[in-house]
This record gives structure tokens, sequence and C-alpha cells, in this order.
């Protein structure tokens, strides 16, 4: 049976499709959930979208991370379920605190929309098996995804290998070139990149497939090729 | 009941649109503009039996109005 993966949606998200059509595209159930319900359905990993939630207002993501859906996402990484954050959906998971850290305005205050190189390190996460080593080219389209932490958490977090994507050239002046954190206990990942645009070569590329193959083989899904 | 909040930047945190702001001023030719730290000012409307507002508005700035990681906070009622 396939894995059922929830792909939230705030008002303001706009990459719940293109994430729910990467679930789909590697053999899982995508299941959309409105950021409104208040208890998950069965799932086996939730995702949150990129996008503008709340219109960004106040700080990126400090509203949404309110929305009445959280709490149980919240409920659900505690119990060690993965949960990844892509964008506004890394900005949502700091804003919780369930990945350490902050995302500040970009550096030189312009919103970046290219490709990034990042190499994937640290501990194996849900959604970086195997992967580990490799670099990939993946797009960001940003405006806050400055990586930002008091140099204890820092270490901290370079110390745990909670490191998961680095930046190989630095868009945003992010600490340590710092693309992508997880939590202490690695089920839960955030990123500012966007693997779910780049999983069709029709789209520009393919390096995103990894992360949407790892977290198939973490769910327990039956392998499958996709046509990466 | 009226209160007053300030959120601003911790010492060591970056600001990159402060320091536009403040290139900005010295462009225009304040030079004498050393720094510039951009933070948030809000007006609250309280009920006028509130209880504990200070304590409360505290407890809002830590869950929503502040990012502790980065913010520090302080209110004045009015």
């Amino acid at each position: 049976m396939s894995a059922r993966v929830a792909v939230v949606t705030f008002p303001g998200s706009n990459c719940d499709a293109d994430l729910r059509h990467a679930v789909a595209l590697f053999g899982m159930d995508p299941v959309a959930v409105w950021h409104k319900e208040t208890t998950l359905p069965r799932v086996d990993a939730v995702l949150l979208p990129g996008g503008f939630s709340y219109g960004d207002y106040l700080r990126c993501g400090a509203i949404a991370r309110f929305s009445p859906v959280m709490a149980d996402v919240v409920a659900f990484a505690g119990r060690g379920g993965p949960v990844l954050g892509v964008c506004n959906g890394f900005q949502i998971l700091t804003e919780c605190g369930l990945v350490p850290g902050v995302l500040l305005r970009n550096e030189g205050l312009t919103f970046q929309c290219r490709d990034v190189n990042l190499r994937v390190e640290g501990r194996e996460t849900p959604f970086t098996r195997d992967l580990v080593g490799q670099t990939l080219r993946l797009p960001i389209a940003h405006a806050e995804g400055n990586w930002f932490a008091d140099p204890e958490t820092v270490a901290r977090v370079e110390g745990e290998g909670q490191v998961c994507f680095r930046y190989l050239g630095n868009p945003n002046g992010s600490l340590h070139d710092i693309a992508g954190v997880s939590n202490t206990r690695g089920n839960v990942v955030g990123l500012m990149p966007h693997p779910e645009r780049y999983v069709e070569a029709s789209l520009g590329g393919v390096d995103g497939s990894g992360v949407f193959r790892s977290l198939a083989a973490s769910v327990g899904n039956p392998p499958i090729g996709a046509n990466a | 009941m009226r209160a007053r909040v300030y959120v601003t930047l911790k010492p060591g945190v970056h600001d990159p649109a402060g320091k536009a702001v403040q290139g900005g001023l010295v462009s225009m030719g304040y030079e004498e503009v050393r720094g510039v730290r951009i933070g948030k000012f809000f007006e609250m409307e309280l009920a006028d039996d509130a209880k504990d507002p200070k304590a409360r508005i505290e407890e809002m700035c830590r869950k929503l109005l502040a990012n502790t990681v980065i913010e520090s906070f302080r209110v004045e009622l009015l």
C-alpha cells in the first residue's frame, strides 16, 4: 500500500500543488490538508510548502505557526514522524521551534530567484537517505533565507550533524552557508531550496528527486523508478 | 487601557535592511549616522478591566509578537 503524505495548505501557500505532484510522482499518495483542520488525517509524513503564508505579516511563518493544524503537526513531529518544510515551510518550522535558528532578510536585500548548488551532509534523515555527500542543483526563490542563530546554537547544530544542506556559493548571507537543517532527532528537516521544482527533466532538472525517493524509502513505500 | 510594545533586534543580529537605511541616510548627507537598527512598534487597545495586562502582553510577545531567538521586547502600559 502506498504511503500517505500530508501537504498542508496555508492561506498564501503557493508550492502546495507542486509538492503534491512530486509526492505522487514517486508513488506516494498526497493528502491535501487545509490549515484550519484541527487534526491531521492518518499519514506517514507531513510536508509544509513554500509561499507567503498570511502575507508574511509580522515575520515569515509567524502566524501560520498558530494555524489550527499546526498543534497536531508538532505532536506528529514529537512522535518521530517525518516532517519537511520547504522555503516558507522552513520558516514556519523555525517559528515553531521544531528546527533551530531563524531566517532573516537576505544580506543583499534582494529576492533571490535562481539555481544554487548544494552539498548534502550531516546525519541521514528521512529526506536525505543515500544523498549524503552528493551535490545537488536546486532552485531558490526567497527574500528571507539568511539562516541565523546564536554562536552556541550554531556550534551545536554543526557538532550534532544537523546541517543537512549547505550552499556551495552563498546566495543570502546565511551563517556557515547553511541552506537546510534538521532537529536533533533528525526527523524534521527544513530547507530554503525547492526540491519539488526539480523532479522532472522538463521542469529544468531532476536533482530534487532524491529527496522524495528518500522519503518513499523511509516510509516503506515500494521503490519505483519514477521518470527521473 | 492602552499599551505600547517595542520589539527590537538583539545585539549581534544582522540587520541588512537597517544597514541599507543607514547607507541611504549617509548618501543624503547625514554622515553622522553610524548605525540604524529597524524594530517594530505596536499600539495595543485592551479591555479596561483586563487582568494582569503587563504579564499577559509579555506572554503575547514571547508567543507571537517577538521571535526571542533574535528579538527583545519592552512593554509600556499607558
